[in-house]
């Protein structure tokens, strides 16, 4: 089915999403949208999808106008979507996520799954799924879950399947085999709209790529283009991709994390005696999946997580135990995962958000009083120095885009003396531009010898910034090993495969492909996929 | 470098909380109910006036059983101990046994201790099935909302306002049937307030359900002084609905009066717990309900019309409520008073809790409510050496125990008390 979209604009007020946007997805066609986080990508989608409705514009499909209503509109016109967030219901099984809507009954309203069932194991096979439609969906893993997402689709009839951001929350090795499940589906006739940010991916299986920027369409390109080319585009300005820091010089380890356990109240161990050293003057990077105890590791040494057993020793001084505001003295910076809820408080002003660990010690606060004085100065010394875009340093946290957030977050906690710093996610949903800053920072508190915990589910980012890096799979740690690990290496260990049964599996991979490693990797496709 | 770093996991034990219920409860039974207990023996008739055939007298001397119990509860607690040493969980029906071990010597030992020696565990029964039907109307109540996500407080509200209607309509009409409907109708029109609110203006759920139970009592009280007690007649004197017996079937003792001589509205409840539960579960419609009580955007992305159907099912649910409080004057009592559920919706409340969300579960929990409640009431006419303000707390304290301690932590529909809001 051929989509189009003529001139689809989405205002939330006076601010559009999406402006004047003109797009063509052939049949059978790999379409992938480009674009940093708040670029107006899933804008677009939500108002394709139905979710939305446009401010102007006009849906064509095959050539004809459509006007959707609703999600229920949209599917049966023969669009499906795989939302960034599954749209699963976690206690029901897999059969009944996927009748949900459209339930086929016997008499009296009485759910018939054998149908659904049936339907679910046909298509599973023609893909190779392997999913089973009795599992409840909670227990599977985000892998399965999505492709769960897919069938739900294609049970649909979906002619063209919108894809947001798929591979946030997969392995390497799983996104390796979605992006083989596109290239059959496309082989099958089905044309998608792929989301990404991510370059490596968009190039290796797009046919086309346009590039979104600031709510516009910038460029459609071929997936030839160079990734610094896409990048540019991007961002809209020339980037450095490239960090090219210097090699570490660590001295002593600085934190001791022995043992530590955490189990959460439903008695699930959450984090499973992790021992792990940091030196001074290294980055250590936490690599895993989401949701593998990476959240806890770095509560756990904030000292916001209660701790079941074990012992964190910054500079011989045990930590577990104390409360938040001693360890932060005893001189943790720490920057959360999630700025907006645990990193700022997003209403306060700018200034206000820059000393809020600090405002009851001199220079800020003396007795009951604050220096407001002092705190000007702090914020307009920061924000200069972290080049944080406000034309008010009064204007609350919340007029700030992503990258500037974090940026006053990044700014307040490297604005004290440091024994450790942890970071977790320091640049999720931050534009490209910042990313690059952000890590300059990083490598240069590194390099004033502090010791560096950084936590990212970002494998590119991890393999940028990281001396070591500590795999993390379900609360325990799968192996340390060195900062330059290949990626497929360090993909199998996240994915719970064993340090040197990785590195064996990598190496036999690697000399099973070396002669075909010279054709572009597109080894799975099949012929018709070719073809197109 | 580490080169491997997987460690053996540390064992963490289950919690000590049901090993420590077990000991307290054994040791109560050994020593106050046993050693401690009365010499006397307890006896338990099993039949009720009409039954077919006779049973034989249960006769159990006080001291010695206890004794008896105790011991196996302290076996019990041991081994639930051990257990636990060997991070396992004791199986759910040691605990089922441990619970009637106990329920049974704590009413031996009462029993025996008594005044008159004797009671009839028949009526005890019967009764508490009676003393719990609106309880389990309004826990289906409260699981029809709830399941489909919305927090239903007002319980309590519709118990009463159908309990009034019931009376109010049945008096002036002289028909009980048209005062079934009426108190449905009531139910409804309280659910349609907390409909509205909490969907349609997104005010929070638990707010708008604690200002209808108020608003209720308010109205139901102010019309009581000023219309019904000005002529009892006319309006406060209810037709009321037969108790019907099902001929043969009712006459077998102990299950005859449970379940085949009830009033209409005592069949209707059996026939709700089981539609219900079959339609939540075992149809298209419950799916969706499920769906939207866990995941309403997921649902929404589907084409589900969420608010439509949270609108319903508040609705449906104050229709059941409704006629579970028509029970008070329809059955029950002769006529209405002030305050007549008597906090009984939220006791309701407790049960759809203890049931997990689960209609059957909801039902049972009601039961125990229930039965709680009439064995105190039974206790109080035999003379127990246990104060009757105690035996007044028994219902109260069964909940307490029975959601905090046995239950643990349930986990209800994931978007209950979440109005759900388009972007």
């Amino acid at each position: 089915m051929k989509l189009e979209l003529r001139g689809i604009s989405k205002a939330f007020g006076s601010f559009y999403a999406n402006k004047d946007i003109d797009l063509t997805v052939d049949d059978a066609q790999i379409h992938c949208l480009l674009g940093e986080n708040g670029a107006g990508k899933s804008t677009l989608m939500n108002v394709l999808y139905g979710l939305y409705q446009p401010t102007e514009g006009q849906i064509l499909l095959d050539g004809k106008p459509v006007e959707f209503s609703g999600p229920g509109d949209a599917m049966a016109s023969g669009i499906g979507m795989v939302h960034q967030h599954f749209m699963l219901v976690p206690v029901f099984t897999v059969a009944e996520n996927i009748a949900l809507g459209a339930e086929t009954t016997k008499a009296g309203g009485v759910l018939d799954l054998q149908v659904t069932r049936k339907k679910i194991r046909e298509i599973s096979d023609r893909y190779g799924f392997d999913v089973d439609p009795d599992a409840v969906v909670e227990d599977l893993p985000v892998g399965v879950q999505q492709r769960v997402e897919i069938i739900k689709a294609l049970v649909r009839e979906a002619k063209i399947l919108i894809l947001d951001e798929p591979t946030a929350v997969l392995t390497p090795q799983e996104t390796d085999e979605l992006l083989d499940i596109m290239r059959q589906l496309k082989a099958n006739g089905t044309s998608i709209v792929f989301i990404s940010h991510k370059l490596r991916e968009v190039r290796a299986v797009s046919d086309v790529i346009t590039v979104i920027r600031r709510g516009q369409v910038i460029d459609s390109v071929s997936p030839e283009s160079s990734t610094t080319e896409l990048a540019n585009l991007m961002v809209g300005r020339a980037v450095e991709l490239n960090l090219n820091k210097a090699a570490a010089t660590p001295g002593q380890a600085v934190l001791q994390v022995k043992d530590l356990t955490v189990v959460d109240p439903a008695g699930t161990t959450t984090l499973d005696s992790v021992t792990l050293d940091i030196h001074a003057g290294e980055i250590l990077a936490i690599a895993g999946v989401q949701g593998n105890g990476q959240t806890e590791l770095t509560e756990a040494i904030l000292g916001t997580q209660p701790v079941t057993g074990g012992s964190v020793k910054l500079a011989g001084q045990e930590l577990v135990g104390k409360s938040v505001k001693q360890i932060l003295r005893s001189g943790l910076g720490f920057v959360p995962e999630d700025r907006s809820v645990h990193g700022l408080v997003t209403q306060f002003s700018i200034e206000e958000n820059l000393v809020l660990d600090l405002y009851d010690r001199p220079p800020f606060g003396k007795g009951i009083s604050m220096n407001l004085e002092a705190i000007k100065k702090n914020a307009a010394q920061q924000i200069q120095g972290f080049d944080v875009r406000t034309d008010n340093p009064l204007n609350p946290a919340s007029s700030l885009s992503g990258g500037n957030q974090q940026k006053v977050v990044m700014a307040r906690e490297l604005s004290r003396d440091l024994k450790l710093f942890i970071a977790s996610q320091p640049t999720r949903g931050v534009d490209v531009g910042s990313i690059e800053f952000l890590h300059r920072r990083i490598v240069a508190e590194r390099d004033k010898g502090t010791p560096v915990m950084i936590v990212s589910t970002e494998l590119d980012e991890v393999m940028e910034l990281a001396d070591r890096i500590a795999v993390l799979y379900k609360g325990r740690i799968n192996g340390i090993v060195p900062g330059d690990t290949s990626r497929e290496v360090l993909g199998l260990m996240m994915a719970g495969v064993s340090q040197e049964e990785a590195l064996a599996q990598a190496e036999f991979a690697k000399a099973e492909n070396e002669p075909v490693e010279a054709q572009p990797a597109s080894e799975h496709d099949n012929q018709e996929g070719e073809a197109q | 470098m580490t080169s491997s770093t997987l460690q053996p996991a540390i064992n963490v034990l289950p919690s000590k909380k049901t090993p420590i219920i077990l000991s307290v409860i054994a040791v109560i039974v050994f020593f106050s109910f046993g050693l401690l207990g009365n010499d006397q023996a307890a006896h338990f008739t099993l039949n009720s006036a009409g039954d077919a055939f006779e049973l034989p007298e249960l006769v159990f001397p006080g001291r010695i059983t206890n004794i008896v119990f105790g011991v196996l509860l302290l076996a019990i607690a041991a081994y639930a101990w051990m257990q636990r040493k060997q991070g396992r969980i004791l199986a759910t029906w040691m605990v089922a046994i441990a619970a009637v071990l106990f329920v049974l010597g704590f009413l031996i030992w009462v029993v025996s201790g008594a005044n008159i020696n004797s009671i009839s565990l028949a009526s005890l029964l019967a009764g508490g099935v009676v003393l719990a039907v609106p309880l389990v109307f309004g826990s289906l109540s409260g699981v029809l909302c709830e399941r489909a996500g919305v927090v239903n407080i007002a319980i309590e509200g519709q118990l009463l306002g159908g309990a009034f209607t019931a009376a109010l309509v049945a008096s002036l009409t002289q028909s009980a049937f048209a005062g079934l409907v009426a108190a449905g109708l009531a139910g409804a029109m309280v659910s349609l307030v907390l409909a509205v609110f909490s969907i349609k203006y997104v005010v929070n759920q638990i707010i708008v359900g604690v200002v209808l139970n108020v608003l209720v009592s308010g109205i139901t009280g102010f019309l009581f002084t000023t219309v019904m007690q000005e002529d009892p007649e006319r309006f406060n004197s209810p037709a009321h609905l037969p108790v019907i017996e099902i001929p043969l079937l009712s006459s077998i003792p102990v299950i005859g009066p449970i379940l085949f001589k009830q009033s209409v509205i005592g069949y209707l409840m059996y026939l709700a717990v089981f539609l219900v539960w079959f339609g939540l579960f075992k149809t298209k419609w419950g799916l969706r309900v499920r769906a939207v009580g866990e995941h309403p955007k997921a649902a929404d992305t589907l084409g589900i019309k969420v608010n439509a159907i949270r609108f319903w099912n508040v609705t449906l649910g104050g229709i059941v409520a409704g006629i579970g409080g028509s029970f008070f004057t329809l059955v029950a009592i002769d006529s209405f008073t002030k305050e007549i559920s008597g906090g009984r919706g939220f006791i309701a409340l407790a049960a759809v809790i203890f049931g997990r969300w689960n209609p059957i579960g909801a039902f049972l929990a009601a039961l125990l409510f229930g039965f709680a409640d009439n064995l105190q009431v039974i206790l109080t006419i035999i003379g127990t050496p246990v104060p009757s303000q105690f035996m007044a707390m028994m219902p109260y304290l069964v909940t307490i125990f029975a959601v905090a301690g046995l239950v643990g932590r349930s986990r209800g529909p994931a978007a209950a008390g979440e109005p759900y809001v388009k972007e």
